[in-house]
């Protein structure tokens, strides 16, 4: 992507985990609001327009369960989380330039219902939409929905299932189906409108969870970007699922932030279509306060646990690993510590720096997230199909 | 003279409220006039929406449908189909609005309760404590082939399975304790200990074991629409809803619906005015009574053209009837009498064929009716429609307010995204001349603005059974 010139440097994305009060459990005892400020739309609004004035080109919305208040472990910390999907739509609008990638779990949640808000916070974005593919491996959120619990595979099964039938509700509609023709009484031309048929590979009599099937059409038109781009942790889906195209961009861990430039090479040679996104959890200096320091601070509250790797220090310093790992990286996707905090520091200085540096790609009003992962606009499968069937009658 | 005693303690407000009912299928919505934009765009929602809080409308309505209609075993092709899903769209409203109700339909066959409960607490917050709930009940196996579950549900179980997760969710939305979270960052802990209650259900259809994620909004829970209309549906609203959404809009059959209501309300112990009606409607408005009629007639043949007209026919014939002429008679063949509801939607199930034809070419031959104007006389809800010149309409619906017979109207325009226009610009201002319509927004939250009490907390040990 973005290699015009040999001679420019490779650009790169910035992606912002927005959730919460940052990414440090005890992160709401350094916000610069109440605790009761959190849950709600002011809250969502301020962030979401704060990493866009900031220059980040994408917002991704944390989403599933949180450690029970009344439970003794972490009950100290922020138990609650709005919908990430609605997070994203609710920004969507107020937005106009930052991509909005909600997490979306695939295990227990209905693959219809997925597909169907996925292309409507497309349609409210006017095309900044993308889904972060999550399978939740908690008993609690089997418990929840009243299912057997999934685990080991059968998480990569259901969410390459899950994503398989989003995007064939997708292209369900080919993007012309709408016709409004007057003269023949139609709105829509139904040759443009597909059955899905989809089956799931979960065999009916496993332990991972009873298998289905999905008829389709969708219920909404394709969204604007005929398909959303799908981000997956690495590691979540086999070979074969990645070949098969499930994903169009893979979130790479390495346990210190030196080893990330390692990992990202190595997951390009694993999908070498798929773009690399590369996971930091950040602490910086902060007026005056050194970034050990703060994260001693919020440790001795709550520990902080993150299989990331993590960057404690300066801005000058992140600014020079941010710069190697987007050698090998298309983007990094930055997890503060705590948001009001650590924002300022990467608007102020980090982000400055490495645009002045032409590390950065320059956000454009009004294109897409495919845009930006310079994925073309596919056509749908199922109107190849029909070009192909038409013209192989023809001869 | 109508018969206005309703009875059983019931007292009318005197007050009327407008919802919008932005309809994304159907004929309902004219989109072969050269005024009629997108139905998907952001832009379209957002124009109705805005104008829609303009003229202090309480809600913004989104219907829902979970699979496409069809005809004759493909999608049907000829009215406005293709529509966003409900929460969603409210969620991005919600930032770009600030008073008006955002009310989404979810049916309760298809979803799970906690997901679903979790959702709408979120849009609750997110909104500012403007979130509804329109309860409806879907169960046909047709639209089960797009979920996990199939067509699982027996008709006959469909309001006892309805009754059950309304509970729960209001239990999930009553789990947190008021005043739970910590008031300050130097707090101890950002919840107190033990203040959010776990969920547990257990029932014949499903098991949810949960523990909610969210506190309780400005206006503390979701407020709860509900549309259905069989004996169930009723006793169903008048135990677990705020507000119907009926499809009784024609004053003495409005007034049956009340009297109707208010006795079961009652019969539920509740209070004999706590559930609120708003009929679905359509206004079709004009400066005079004849250009409003003109108007009429222009809207209807939009609606329904003479492929609608065959159409329609041909769902309930479950068969081709192109070579009948939409301006003749109704055809004499016999419909193809199989069952095959599992294909044509909803809206032919559990019809009889044979029969309803037989009825139907009695009717028109009766009143000397083609196909279009039979077609035209059954599906453009002349029951719910009103015609006339904007004082002419207020007259007629400050005669609701007296009376009591609707506290308000659920409007579907026929244009999107211009058609609230002339209802926020010239009707909205007769109603409130004549002092039945509000002059600003009672409060910031839809329960405030509807006027409904405050939610009483559901009490932890109910176990209800499904
Ligand atoms: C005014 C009105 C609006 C409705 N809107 C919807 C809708 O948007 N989606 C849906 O699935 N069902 C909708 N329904 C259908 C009801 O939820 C219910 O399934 C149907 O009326 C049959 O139930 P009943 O036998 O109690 O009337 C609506 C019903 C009414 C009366």
């Amino acid at each position: 992507m973005n290699t015009t010139s040999t001679n420019a440097p490779r650009q790169g994305f910035l992606a912002l985990e927005l959730d919460g009060d940052g990414a440090h459990p005890a992160a709401w005892r350094k916000a610069r609001h109440t605790p009761a400020e959190l849950l709600d739309g002011t809250r969502v609004r301020a962030t979401v327009l704060a990493a866009e004035s900031a220059g980040f080109h994408v917002a991704t919305f944390a989403d599933g369960s949180l450690p029970a208040a009344s439970s003794d472990a972490g009950g100290r910390d922020i138990p609650g989380r709005l919908n990430a999907l609605q997070r994203a739509a609710f920004a969507g609008p107020v937005t106009g330039s930052i991509v909005l990638v909600p997490e979306v779990d695939t295990v227990y949640t209905e693959p219809f219902h997925i597909s169907t808000q996925l292309a409507s916070l497309d349609y409210v974005s006017g095309g900044r939409a993308g889904w972060l593919v999550a399978a939740s491996d908690k008993v609690a959120d089997a418990a929840a929905v009243g299912r057997s619990h999934v685990s080991g595979e059968g998480l990569g099964r259901e969410a390459a299932d899950s994503v398989e039938v989003s995007r064939r509700l997708w292209d369900s509609w080919e993007d012309d189906a709408v016709i409004r023709d007057v003269a023949t009484g139609r709105y829509i031309d139904v040759d443009q409108l597909h059955y899905v048929d989809f089956e799931s590979t979960v065999d009916f009599e496993s332990a991972a969870g009873a298998g289905y099937s999905v008829k389709g059409p969708s219920i909404i038109p394709r969204p604007l970007q005929g398909q959303l781009p799908v981000l997956v942790p690495a590691g979540l889906l086999n070979a074969d699922q990645l070949s098969a195209g499930a994903a169009d961009a893979l979130l790479v861990s390495a346990p210190t932030p030196e080893l990330l430039a390692g990992e990202a090479a190595e997951a390009r040679a694993a999908a070498p279509g798929a773009a690399i996104i590369a996971e930091l959890d950040v602490v910086l200096d902060s007026r005056g306060q050194s970034a050990a320091g703060r994260l001693a601070e919020l440790d001795a509250y709550t520990p902080w646990q993150s299989s990331r790797a993590r960057f404690v220090g300066s801005a000058a310093e992140l600014t020079g690993l941010l710069a190697s790992v987007l050698e090998t990286a298309d983007g990094v996707r930055l997890h503060p510590a705590v948001l009001d905090v650590d924002l300022e520091e990467l608007a102020q200085l980090v982000l400055p720096a490495l645009r002045r540096r032409g590390l950065l790609a320059t956000p454009q009003p009004g294109s897409t997230f495919r845009d930006l992962l310079g994925l073309q606009r596919p056509a749908s499968r199922y109107a190849a199909a029909t070009i192909s069937a038409s013209s192989a009658a023809d001869h | 003279m109508t018969d206005t005693h309703i009875g059983n303690g019931f007292v009318p407000s005197g007050q009327l409220q407008l919802g919008v009912f932005f309809q994304g299928v159907n004929s309902g919505t004219v989109w072969k006039s050269a005024e009629s934009g997108s139905q998907t765009d952001f832009e379209s929602f957002r124009r109705i929406a805005q104008t829609a809080e303009r003229g202090l409308f309480a809600a913004f309505f989104l219907g829902e449908g979970l699979r496409l209609r069809e005809h004759l075993g493909r999608p049907h092709a000829l009215d406005v189909a293709g529509r966003p899903d409900a929460q969603t769209m409210l969620a991005a409203l919600a930032s770009v609005t600030s008073s008006i109700g955002l009310v989404a339909t979810q049916n309760t066959t298809y979803n799970d309760p906690a997901d679903l409960a979790h959702r709408l607490a979120s849009l609750d917050l997110l909104s500012g404590g403007r979130a509804a709930w329109n309860v409806v009940t879907t169960d046909n196996a047709w639209t089960g082939a797009n979920f996990r579950r199939g067509g699982y549900l027996d008709h006959a179980d469909r309001y006892v399975h309805a009754e059950a997760f309304v509970t729960t969710a209001k239990r999930i939305w009553d789990s947190w304790a008021d005043g739970a979270i910590a008031s300050s960052p130097a707090a101890a802990a950002w919840a107190a200990p033990g203040s959010a209650r776990p969920v547990h259900h257990e029932g014949k259809h499903y098991t949810v074991d949960y523990v909610p994620r969210l506190p309780r909004s400005a206006q503390y829970r979701p407020v709860l629409f509900q549309a259905g209309d069989s004996p169930e549906g009723r006793d169903f609203a008048a135990r677990q809803a705020d507000v119907i959404f009926s499809a009784h809009p024609k004053l003495d059959d409005a007034l049956g619906f009340r009297r109707d209501i208010v006795q079961r309300t009652v019969n539920a112990g509740r209070g004999a005015n706590d559930v609120k009606i708003m009929p679905a409607s359509e206004f079709i408005l004009a400066a005079t009574p004849e250009e409003a009629l003109e108007k009429k007639n222009w809207v209807r043949s939009l609606q329904i053209g003479p492929e609608q007209a065959v159409a329609y026919l041909e769902q309930f014939w479950g068969r081709e009837l192109q070579e009948f002429d939409p301006d003749g008679p109704l055809p004499e063949i016999d419909p193809v009498v199989e069952e095959t509801s599992e294909t044509r939607g909803s809206g032919f199930h559990g019809a009889k064929a044979k029969q309803l034809a037989d009825q139907w070419r009695a009717e028109a031959k009766d009143k000397g009716l083609s196909i279009r104007q039979f077609v035209s006389a059954r599906t453009s809800r002349g029951d719910s429609s009103f015609t006339g010149s904007y004082t002419e309409v207020a007259d007629r619906l400050a005669e609701y307010a007296r009376t009591g017979a609707v506290d308000g109207f659920n409007i579907s325009p026929w244009l999107i995204p211009t058609g609230l226009d002339d209802i926020v610009n010239h009707l909205v201002p007769e109603l409130q001349e004549r002092g039945v319509y509000p002059t600003g927004y009672a409060g910031s939250t839809l329960r405030e603005n509807l006027g409904l009490a405050t939610p009483v907390r559901q009490p932890d040990s109910v176990g209800v059974e499904v």
